[in-house]
């Protein structure tokens, strides 16, 4: 059995063991909720992590999808399910056509470009009050699904936990196909990929297209779970919180990007111990994770684990 | 005639605290790889420990020395304590790692000051000064003249000093650098230290006009370092082109486009430069060896 | 120490703890789980910081002087910064995990409106300190709100700059939820009351300058007056810029800014002349002893003040508004079920708080009219009460 293979296995066996541990419905909301954060997080994996570029604006797509999710029924009349496959849709063309003139940026610059595509997004999310309903946010319709409305941290737990294992499992499955080690091969040097006869620019285009789908994705299935979305969903900090759930996760790892997002979901949560030193104590964590594992947990572990054999 | 004068002052006097921190971004990205996201916190410090340290009775220029001085500890410590230990990580670990000192220090700053807005006095008081039409507030002059002095001793202190040199050649090869006798790791510490003068500075100087909390930092990071890719990563004079002309489109746009798209404005024409000029206003072009 | 000796003292413990408990589950009764959520860091901590502050006072005094129904308070707080999504988690982690009998929180519009259904659905009383009329109409069950709502600032404003003989008005908004929310209203009253808006602005919430948008306002056509909806340190910033300018337009803030800490942000050369509506808990010394009002929002400003060395604001106030309605119906019901807590509260009438006098009912979850407003003016660095 290959590493893939293993990988989604283990990822299936925990979503489907941990809820004989949860004593509350509370423990059902955030798990779903690090589901669907993960699924975004999965995405960013494969234009970071697998493509090497990097993107300061992963909110605004996560802000389009769930967006799509209020706008769709009020405006177009349709039902709250078919919106979110429209809004990746909508967020893989945006991607596409902004993706050609920004992807020629490289590096910080690359960084600075998709931060504005970011801020451009939420900015319009905030000002276009008679359309988005403004910074207070706006309502999402609860979605039938046959006939069944999922309501409450339970539905919403299955729901998220199969998404992000299709999600996983096409990560994945990008990341071991031709196109992906084209991708690794444009990571470590973008000037030898060309060499070798590799499309670079098509490559780089394409993890982008990927990435704002997935957020959308993610994007589309919490607004449905929450009901409601404000436009701090699309927000700058939300993009540098999904770039670093990616980073102390390891970049390189697609299941990385579930365990960073686990870390920076739950880790509130538990840090509401501390009350006032919440921040502080959140803060520490965060640069004690990548100084002491610096590639990141996952790799970091496995590195620890194969040194020292129990 | 007098709104162009206007919007101009307003756009210079933001623009050169952007300038400041992208000063900053750019002083430490060139000794070390690293964009250091705490930038926008040396800022916080310089307000917030200038505003509690003349509260408790510290005359205004001792307060001001003061707060430097915290704000260059602090940039020592992030540099001894969290960027030191990972040397050799890459750029984007050493990225997350600043990112969690920017959210570190703000915590504390929560604690150790409070989650309120204050205010210092003008330094030369409130009343403003008209100039051909336009009001200008006094501070606005303190700023930029703060901010000149900054750019023009710094520019001495790299162009004519030792030491300044070898910050120069630590940019331009840091391998070089080191096998001529310079001691990177120390060009290194100068370079947090100094950024966080600089940033302090910056919070200082402009508290007077936009008031202060425990967190001020994280907008002007961002602004800051639009700002550094603006004018071309790695050259002190594209961050100050960068921040003056970023605190221009944001005056200008307010002014004559939308109050409500003015940062959508400020960012569009960073897009369109960036496209035309990939490396920034006064970048150099890189070239990627195989 | 022995393995045994470990477990002698351990049974020994055990028996104590087992022989102890009903003694001290009958001495120590089960606390009274209240919850909050607001927004004490972030874009809205100007608001949630007096919240949690006064929450926490009030809870304290109210288990010192022996608790509700002989049972003490135990309060449970989370901080949302300000992020409607993280609001949900917290509300849900009251709901299934802390298990409360009732919520006193929500700082913004927008988190209260993405927590309202949990607790809706769980049938716990939620009773919100933010201001968006939207929260409570139309009415819904167990959600209830304790702030003036943004529609009756602009309708005690716009009735002031018609007595003045001004018809002609210029709006500079925040682009934060209480900015936005208050100019939409605004916008909504303006014709009936009168008022023409000619020119609009806005600017960010962090926004440190707005001098621009200002000098567009002074050069609007025909302008005669200017309303800032906003609050925090925005409004501080809008004052001194029009100050700066040298506007002589009478200015107008809102109830956003009601704290103090305004005047002292703006400084007071700039802010005088300012006018805005605010409740009776900023001028608590000027009201005539007569006032029902006197009484609390003196008590209220003693015991914050001296506790946090901080001015008052009228948002803690709120939050004290809220946590007294709901002891108050607890001791009314003698309950803490959902529904019979939901009753008493709708059934609040003639309720004293710092934001004026509460009157529920099913068809009013908030309870307050335009009276509980005053309008009032800053001279010489304090607020000065308007003749009404």
């Amino acid at each position: 059995m290959n590493a893939r293979w293993a990988t989604l296995l283990i990822l299936a066996a925990v979503i489907a063991v941990i809820p004989w541990f949860f004593p509350s419905g509370y423990y059902f909301r955030v798990a779903a909720l690090v589901w669907v954060t993960a699924l975004g997080a999965v995405g960013l994996q494969v234009l970071m992590g697998q493509a090497g570029q990097v993107s300061l604006g992963h909110a605004g797509f996560v802000g389009i999808g769930a967006y799509a999710m209020a706008l769709g029924p009020k405006y177009l009349g349709l039902p709250v399910l078919a919106c979110l496959p429209l809004g990746a849709v909508l967020a893989g063309l945006i991607a596409f056509l902004v993706g050609r003139p920004i992807l020629r940026l490289k590096g910080h610059y690359l960084a600075v470009a998709t931060l504005g595509f970011g801020i451009l997004v939420a900015l319009v999310l905030v000002s276009e009050i008679a359309i988005t309903g403004g910074p207070d946010g706006i309502r999402i319709p609860r979605p039938e699904i046959f006939g069944w409305r999922p309501r409450g941290g339970e539905a919403w737990y299955w729901i998220n936990g199969a998404a992000l294992l299709i999600g996983v499992w096409l990560a994945l499955n990008i990341q071991h196909s031709p196109s992906g080690r084209a991708l690794a091969a444009l990571h470590d040097s973008e000037v030898a990929a060309r060499t070798i006869g590799i499309d670079v620019a098509r490559h780089k285009l394409r993890a982008f297209v990927i990435a704002a789908v997935y957020g959308a994705v993610a994007g589309g299935l919490m607004a449905m779970m929450n009901g409601f979305v404000t436009p701090d969903a699309a927000g700058f900090l939300q993009s540098v919180e999904y770039v670093t759930m990616v980073v102390i996760g390891g970049l390189a790892s697609v299941p990385g990007a579930v365990v960073g997002a686990a870390a920076l979901v739950l880790l509130p949560q538990a840090l509401t111990v501390f009350h006032e030193y919440e921040h502080a104590v959140l803060g520490l964590l965060i640069m004690l994770f990548m100084i002491f594992l610096r590639v990141g947990i996952v790799p970091g572990l496995a590195t620890l684990l194969r040194r020292r054999p129990a | 005639m007098p709104e162009l004068l206007q919007f101009l002052v307003s756009g210079l006097t933001i623009g050169a605290v952007y300038a400041l921190v992208a000063l900053g971004f750019t002083l430490i990205h060139n000794a070390s790889d690293v964009v250091n996201f705490a930038q926008g916190e040396f800022v916080m410090l310089g307000g917030m420990v200038t505003v509690f340290a003349t509260a408790a009775g510290i005359p205004l220029p001792l307060a001001a020395l003061l707060a430097i001085a915290v704000a260059v500890l602090v940039g020592l410590a992030l540099h001894r304590l969290a960027i030191e230990p990972a040397r050799g990580a890459s750029a984007v670990t050493l990225i997350i790692i600043t990112i969690g000192a920017s959210i570190f220090l703000r915590g504390v700053a929560q604690i150790v000051f409070d989650k309120r807005f204050h205010q210092l006095p003008g330094f030369s008081g409130n009343d403003p000064i008209m100039v051909l039409g336009a009001a200008i507030l006094p501070q606005s002059f303190w700023v930029l003249g703060g901010a000149l002095i900054v750019f023009c001793g710094l520019f001495l202190f790299l162009e004519r000093t030792l030491m300044g040199k070898a910050v120069l050649a630590t940019a331009a090869n840091r391998l070089a650098a080191r096998l001529v006798g310079v001691d990177t790791s120390f060009v290194l510490a100068l370079s947090f230290g100094l950024s966080a003068a600089i940033g302090a500075l910056a919070g200082i100087l402009i508290t007077p006009i936009t008031l202060t909390s425990f967190d001020v930092g994280t907008l002007l990071a961002l602004k800051g370092f639009a700002a550094a890719m603006l004018g071309g990563m790695g050259s002190p004079l594209g961050a100050v082109v960068g921040g003056l002309v970023l605190g221009l489109l944001e005056a200008l746009g307010a002014g004559y486009v939308s109050s409500a798209y003015k940062d959508a404005v400020a960012f569009l024409v960073i897009l369109a430069v960036l496209f035309s000029m990939p490396q920034g206003l006064f970048g150099h072009r890189s070239v990627e060896r195989v | 120490m022995s393995l045994g000796m470990i477990l002698r003292r351990g049974v020994i413990a055990a028996g104590a703890f087992l022989l102890a408990a009903p003694a001290l589950a009958q001495r120590a009764p089960e606390p009274i789980r209240i919850g909050a959520v607001l927004s004490v860091t972030g874009p809205a901590s100007f608001l949630g910081d007096p919240e949690d502050k006064t929450l926490r006072l009030y809870v304290n005094r109210i288990n010192q002087a022996g608790g509700v129904n002989g049972r003490p308070l135990q309060l449970i707080i989370y901080d949302d910064a300000g992020d409607a999504n993280r609001a949900r988690t917290f509300a849900t982690r009251l709901v299934e995990d802390d298990r409360v009998v009732a919520m006193v929180g929500g700082t913004t519009t927008g988190t209260t409106l993405a927590m309202r259904p949990v607790f809706e659905d769980a049938r716990i009383p939620f009773i919100s300190l933010a201001g968006g009329i939207e929260i409570i109409d139309p009415v819904q069950p167990f959600t209830f709100k304790t702030p003036h709502t943004d529609r009756m600032a602009c309708e005690k404003i716009f009735a002031d700059i018609r007595a003045r003989g001004l018809t002609r008005v210029g709006m500079i908004s925040g682009t934060d939820g209480f900015g936005q929310s208050m100019r939409g209203q605004c916008v909504r009253v303006a014709g009936a009351a009168g008022i023409t808006i000619v020119a609009e602005e806005s600017y960010g919430p962090r926004d440190s300058d707005m001098t621009p948008q200002l000098t567009r306002l002074r050069n609007a056509q025909g302008i005669e007056a200017v309303v800032n909806p906003g609050f925090g340190q925005g409004p501080a910033i809008v004052t001194r810029g029009y100050h700066q300018l040298g506007i002589r337009l009478p200015l107008y803030q809102s109830h956003g800014v009601a704290s103090r800490e305004f005047i002292n942000l703006a400084t007071p050369a700039a802010a005088e002349g300012v006018r805005l509506p605010a409740a009776a808990l900023l001028i608590a010394e000027q009201l005539p002893t007569s006032d029902p009002q006197h009484q609390v929002v003196l008590d209220y400003k003693a015991a914050f003040e001296r506790e946090f060395n901080q001015p008052v604001s009228t948002f803690g106030g709120h939050a004290y508004d809220g946590l007294m309605i709901l002891v108050e119906a607890m001791r009314r019901a003698n309950s803490t079920d959902g529904t019979r807590l939901r009753d008493a509260i709708r059934a609040t009438r003639g309720f004293v708080g710092t934001g004026g006098i509460v009157n529920m009912s099913a068809t009013d979850h908030m309870g307050l009219d335009l009276s509980a407003f005053r309008m009032v003016e800053i001279r010489n660095g304090d607020w000065a009460l308007l003749g009404n």
